[in-house]
């Protein structure tokens, strides 16, 4: 367990990143719990979970950098290279595999010229297939940085991508490319979300990865 | 069916601009059953669960009440995890209720957690969720601003505070104790069990899991009481429960249904049909793990826990996946397997090789490369995972993602053998050389 302030661990972080690592410790009752809440705060220091970020949560947390290495490399969303500005994350498994979704990727490594599982050469892009993403009843189901669109036909996800590149969006809102790109939805989402992503890092506030769209 | 009860999604079907809002909550009955509960003692309200007959929502369809009663008297502290970890392939019933009706959730934990004496309850929310994550959030924080969370909650002297944790994709993490490790700051690995998270779970305490939907009931029960819950429906599949539709339908979506219509009615009545007019030639009644149906054998039959159970297979988290007559079974199953073979947290080697094994068999038949051989092998593979290949499964492994992974061949080599058949060169025709290979 360390014994040194979040300020004197991880000096190089912004003042509300070293707030929010604070609270999110506190947040727990073992501090050990806050590896994975702050293996993305590290993303956002960092651009993505490097040896330092590593390092930094083993020490926030009082584990060694193996233990916070083990857990890191578990989990898809952790990303330990680097990863473009928009995360194109294409849905494959079996429900929207039914609906399409093998041309969608497709799709998507065409008109980004990225192949499934690589970035992109100007950073602009990653490109993955994903497992379920619980989005089954608006399949074939696509994330750009977690946000979700449903319902996406082959080009209507040839047109997001190049709605990325052009219009370069510094908040991910999906309900914004829904209503641009989207099609059947699981459900209805109701009022629109004013919440987006500012990083290929799931948008929520207390990690500090939501912005206002 | 015209009268089942929404107890789940009547707010957000009523409200629709902002079911998920405070101030829409409580003029629809919000936290008025939390008001009530604080008249009674927190073993009263348990009983109010327990009386409900309510199973687990999750996909294993425990009976929550029992579950409660396996927290042992006197160690303290307890707590409280809500599986938001919904990630079996079809499933987005608990996405919905998260996203549109929070509060509904937020209330059933301050009841839950005061039934069950636990003052620290965390939401585990898959990482792919963080929509989800920040209504659910927002509806905290208005929580505890209104009173409802926090210190001496409304006067009452309980205690409560709730905390949102994410998860970082990984299916495994739906699995209570793997759950419970990923929330620990570790790998999300299934512990062997007992002991059982309600003896030793997060942090070793006697912690209970249960998952969104069954707990976002509970409000209705404290309101209407648990006997009223437990006349609804079938009963041993009390309730209403809500279904997640897809696949080739023509209205995928979730529906709030009371357990009991049949397969038929579900797909033709409320999913509309299939498309362009077109057969079904299977379906999974309950996610990716679960063993299909086919309409020659269940169509008729009625959607309850017990029923399905007895034709072999399961309701799980309730999803539902339509395969019309267009389908290549085989492909379906591929990409059913392909996902635990990534999924599969490798700890037991029959499920970390063995479904990479049959993921790959699956691959090269599809292709074109498969042997004759490899259909006794595929079931030869399945079989050290799940031995008897019968069901409900028995495993070789710690949790049943190995087992879930042979649900999709022992489905198609039931049903569809002749169509696996017919892409292995040199198989067919030729019936009488069947299992006499020699290798």
């Amino acid at each position: 367990m360390t014994s040194r302030t979040v300020e004197q661990v991880v000096p190089g972080w912004t003042a509300a990143n070293q707030q929010r690592a604070t609270r999110l410790i506190a947040a727990y009752p073992e501090r050990r719990s806050a590896v994975m809440p702050l293996l993305y705060l590290a993303s956002l220091e960092h651009g993505h979970v490097t040896s330092d970020a590593q390092r930094e949560v083993a020490e926030l947390t009082g584990l060694t950098a193996a233990q916070v290495q083990s857990v890191a490399s578990f989990y898809t969303m952790y990303k330990r290279g680097p990863v473009g500005r928009y995360l194109i994350s294409v849905c494959t498994s079996i429900s929207c595999y039914l609906l399409g979704s093998d041309e969608v990727l497709e799709a998507v490594e065409d008109a980004t010229g990225t192949p499934d599982g690589e970035a992109s050469d100007d950073g602009l892009f990653s490109v993955e297939h994903v497992e379920c993403l619980g989005a089954c009843g608006g399949a074939p189901a696509v994330q750009v940085n977690y946000e979700l669109i449903e319902g996406v036909e082959p080009e209507k996800a040839v047109g997001l991508c190049n709605w990325l590149r052009t219009a370069r969006p510094d908040v991910i809102g999906g309900d914004e490319m829904q209503s641009l790109f989207g099609g059947q939805r699981s459900f209805d989402w109701g009022p629109i979300d004013t919440e987006g992503a500012i990083a290929p890092v799931p948008a929520f506030g207390p990690y500090g990865s939501a912005g206002e769209a | 069916m015209t009268d089942t009860p929404l107890i789940l999604t009547g707010r957000m079907t009523e409200h629709r601009d902002d079911s998920h809002r405070l101030e829409t909550y409580e003029a629809s009955g919000g936290y008025v059953a939390l008001r009530a509960a604080f008249g009674m003692e927190p073993a009263d309200v348990a009983a109010i669960v327990k009386a409900s007959n309510i199973r687990g929502r999750g996909g294993a369809g425990f009976p929550t009440g029992v579950k409660w009663g396996f927290l042992p008297a006197q160690t303290r502290p307890r707590y409280l995890v809500i599986n938001g970890d919904e990630s079996e392939p079809g499933t987005f019933k608990d996405r919905q209720l998260l996203e549109r009706d929070p509060h509904q959730l937020v209330e059933g934990i301050v009841l839950s957690s005061y039934a069950l004496d636990v003052h620290h309850a965390i939401v585990y929310i898959r990482g792919e969720y963080p929509k989800a994550a920040r209504r659910v959030q927002r509806a905290i924080d208005e929580a505890y601003d209104k009173g409802y969370l926090g210190t001496n909650i409304l006067g009452s002297g309980f205690d409560l505070d709730v905390t949102v944790h994410l998860g970082a994709g990984a299916y495994i993490c739906g699995e209570e104790t793997a759950l419970l490790n990923s929330l620990e700051g570790r790998r999300g690995e299934p512990r062997i069990k007992p002991p059982f998270p309600a003896v030793a779970g997060l942090y070793a305490k006697p912690t209970i899991v249960n998952n969104v939907e069954t707990i976002s009931n509970v409000p209705w029960m404290v309101l209407n009481g648990g006997d009223a819950y437990a006349t609804i429906g079938p009963e041993t599949s009390a309730g209403t429960r809500l279904f997640s539709l897809s696949g080739h339908v023509v209205r995928p979506g979730n529906y709030e249904i009371v357990m009991g219509m049949t397969w038929r009615e579900l797909f033709y009545e409320l999913g509309g049909g299939i498309p362009d007019g077109r057969d079904i030639k299977c379906w999974i009644p309950g996610g990716a793990s679960a063993p299909w149906f086919v309409p020659e054998e269940h169509i008729d039959i009625p959607v309850t826990i017990d029923d399905t159970g007895r034709h072999g297979s399961m309701l799980g988290s309730g999803a539902v996946v339509v395969m019309d007559e267009t389908t290549n079974v085989v492909a379906a199953a591929h990409r059913i397997v392909k996902f635990f073979a990534h999924e599969s947290c490798g700890q037991c080697t029959p499920c970390r090789e063995g479904t990479t094994w049959l993921e790959r068999m699956l691959w090269r038949i599809l292709h074109g490369e498969g042997r004759p051989l490899d259909l006794d092998m595929l079931l030869d593979v399945c079989d050290n995972i799940s031995p008897g290949l019968r069901w409900p499964p028995a495993q070789t492994t710690i949790c049943p993602l190995g087992p879930s992974a042979v649900s999709p061949i022992r489905s198609i080599m039931t049903h569809f053998r002749d169509e696996v058949e017919a892409m292995i060169p040199g198989l067919r025709p030729a019936p009488d050389r069947e299992g006499a290979d020699v290798g």
